[in-house]
């Protein structure tokens, strides 16, 4: 088959479940995608630890005993530890490091049967809205390589939307899913936190990471999606008790009269004009197909900004205490004594975003600062997650905007890091209150670049936010759309 | 409020990190770049709101779980110690500190 790599997820599934295909031939035709890096996408590729979980696949496919996708390739985001490939988190602190374990969402997505392609690309432990962050070089948008894929999840964004994998994991902590979905024109899906374990994924911010699938379409993010969820009580304290779920259940449902709740605060002078005429489109679709536009308000969007930009460091200085130079990754070669050594290896393997936001978090932890920053910044999160419950007594779910604008160009906001932060204005409260949120294609803005729509759901809502994509991607071709640049 | 050099000084020991003085003066005008948007938070009265640590705690009780202090994996230590940038005799080693 040719046309191979252009095959959704379940197209592969079904494929190789009929033997029209084998395990070994598909990760051939996309481990031969990858050479040369195309994006700068992948962190570490090992052909030989592909093609052997491949052949292992093509054995279950004969003997009967294969997973739900046994054989098809997925690539994981470089924060998730993996015992068969390096792993850094995109830092070059962490480089070279080979976890002795695999995390439980990879564990759970090879007990499926997936075929693990390589690891990819990210901003430096996921600390990013444009990839830019990554030790290991900034990851290129496949619709315009002048412009950055977006972030922190960039590297798994890029590989889907160029066809080199047909499915990634990615990360959320404020948006890394969502947002870098948005720019490169997949869909991408952030559970309800607590829904996916997050054991062996290398803490950023605790309260806000969760782990999610990206590729490109609502029906293949299901699949990933059912597969990776479900409790892991011995080993996340923060995993809840909640049985997996088949979330691909619900995905053909009519959604005539559903209630759709468009906050005028998303919709507001910050957002570009091309953005907006885009969504009205996809908007105009859904009340096509019988939903309802509601007008909504969450009226401290603005303050998740800082709200955010004080937790997830605070959190940060906490979780990045571990990298000393000790027990892994790099130590500096020339100290003078202990705490020189710990001050010297930190120096030289943290990038300066990471080392800005430690910085930040241990400051407003400190003596002194901690009840009027941090403190104060989690009560106000809890007035956020109560503002999404009011607003959701008059609706069912919430659309709007993923992000601001279009993917910038490579290099634009390099030194000004708080332009960054405020273009994450739209993704950070569904983040603070833990809700479940996705993108998905909606179309394209100005020099054709892709533009993401925005659904949040209430919590243990995925599988209705999975229904509400999949509607719109049965009724229109967004999400169909190739960049063309990119050799598909 | 705005940081110091001195505040900068103070923090990056804290959080041992080694900073180049460029590095510290860039670094306190980012900073202080990012806490003039946090004035906005201190407006907010926030007066009988308890913190939310779990975000999922908005619509139910949510208590972190504790587990049976029993080894549940089996002992790795050359597997574990592959990693360490130092390591002898299979202990973990770091610059003399007792004199």
């Amino acid at each position: 088959m040719s046309d191979l790599h252009t095959l959704s997820v379940i197209a592969l599934a079904e494929s190789l479940r009929r033997k029209q295909v084998s395990a070994v031939e598909v990760a051939t035709r996309f481990l031969a995608r990858t050479g040369g890096n195309p994006h700068n996408a992948f962190l570490d590729i090992d052909s030989e630890v592909t093609l052997a979980q491949a052949r292992a696949s093509d054995a279950k496919l004969a003997a009967g005993t294969a997973g739900p996708l046994e054989g098809v390739p997925v690539a994981h985001k470089d924060v998730f530890v993996t015992r068969d490939f390096a792993t850094t988190a995109g830092s070059k602190i962490l480089q070279g490091y080979r976890s002795p374990f695999d995390a439980t969402v990879v564990q759970r997505l090879a007990q499926a049967g997936m075929v693990t392609l390589g690891k990819l690309n990210c901003d430096e432990f996921a600390m990013g809205s444009a990839n830019e962050n990554s030790a290991y070089g900034a990851v290129t948008n496949p619709w315009d390589t002048t412009r950055v894929p977006g972030g922190s999840s960039g590297g798994s964004a890029a590989a889907v939307a160029a066809h080199l994998v047909p499915a990634a994991t990615g990360t959320d902590t404020g948006g890394s899913i969502r947002q870098p979905a948005s720019f490169c024109g997949i869909t991408g899906i952030k559970p309800t936190y607590g829904r996916a374990s997050r054991y062996g994924m290398i803490a950023y911010a605790s309260s806000l990471d969760q782990a999610g699938p990206m590729a490109r379409s609502a029906e293949d993010c299901a699949l990933l999606l059912s597969a990776m969820c479900g409790p892991d009580l011995d080993r996340d304290s923060t995993s809840l008790d909640m049985p997996g779920e088949d979330f691909s259940a619900a995905l053909n449902h009519s959604i005539e009269g559903l209630r759709i709740g468009l906050p005028k605060e998303f919709f507001g002078e910050g957002l570009h004009a091309d953005v907006r005429t885009a969504l009205d489109a996809a908007l105009r679709e859904y009340e096509k197909l019988g939903a309802k536009l509601v007008p909504i308000s969450l009226p401290r969007t603005e303050l998740s900004i800082p709200v955010y930009y004080i937790i997830a460091p605070a959190e940060a200085s906490s979780n990045l205490s571990r990298f000393d130079g000790v027990k892994f990754g790099h130590r500096a070669k020339d100290y003078v004594d202990l705490v020189d050594m710990y001050k010297k290896t930190r120096a030289e393997g943290f990038g300066s975003e990471v080392k800005r936001r430690i910085m930040t978090g241990a400051y407003v932890l400190s003596h002194g600062y901690y009840d009027a920053y941090y403190l104060q910044a989690q009560k106000i999160r809890r007035m956020i997650a109560d503002d999404f419950q009011n607003a959701f007594k008059a609706c069912d779910v919430i659309a709007g905007p993923v992000a601001p604008s279009v993917a910038w160009k490579l290099g634009q906001n390099a030194n000004d890091p708080v332009a960054d932060y405020l273009a994450d204005i739209f993704t950070l409260p569904a983040s603070l209150a833990g809700l479940p949120g996705m993108s998905l294609p909606a179309g394209f803005g100005t020099h054709g670049m892709p533009v993401g729509l925005q659904l949040i759901g209430n919590y243990f809502k995925e599988a209705q936010l999975l229904n509400v994509a999949h509607r719109l991607q049965h009724a229109t071709d967004f999400h169909l759309q190739k960049p063309a640049g990119a050799q598909i | 409020m705005a940081l110091t050099s001195q505040d900068i000084d103070r923090i990056a020991n804290l959080a041992r990190l080694a900073l180049h003085p460029k590095e510290g003066e860039r670094m306190l005008t980012q900073i202080n770049g990012f806490f003039g948007i946090v004035q906005a938070m201190q407006a907010v009265d926030t007066a009988g709101i308890e913190p939310m640590a779990h975000p999922v705690a908005a619509i139910q009780d949510i208590t972190l779980r504790l587990r049976p202090d029993v080894a549940s994996e089996p002992n790795q230590r050359e597997l574990n110690q592959r990693n360490a940038p130092v390591v002898e005799r299979g202990l973990f080693l770091v610059p003399k500190v007792i004199e």
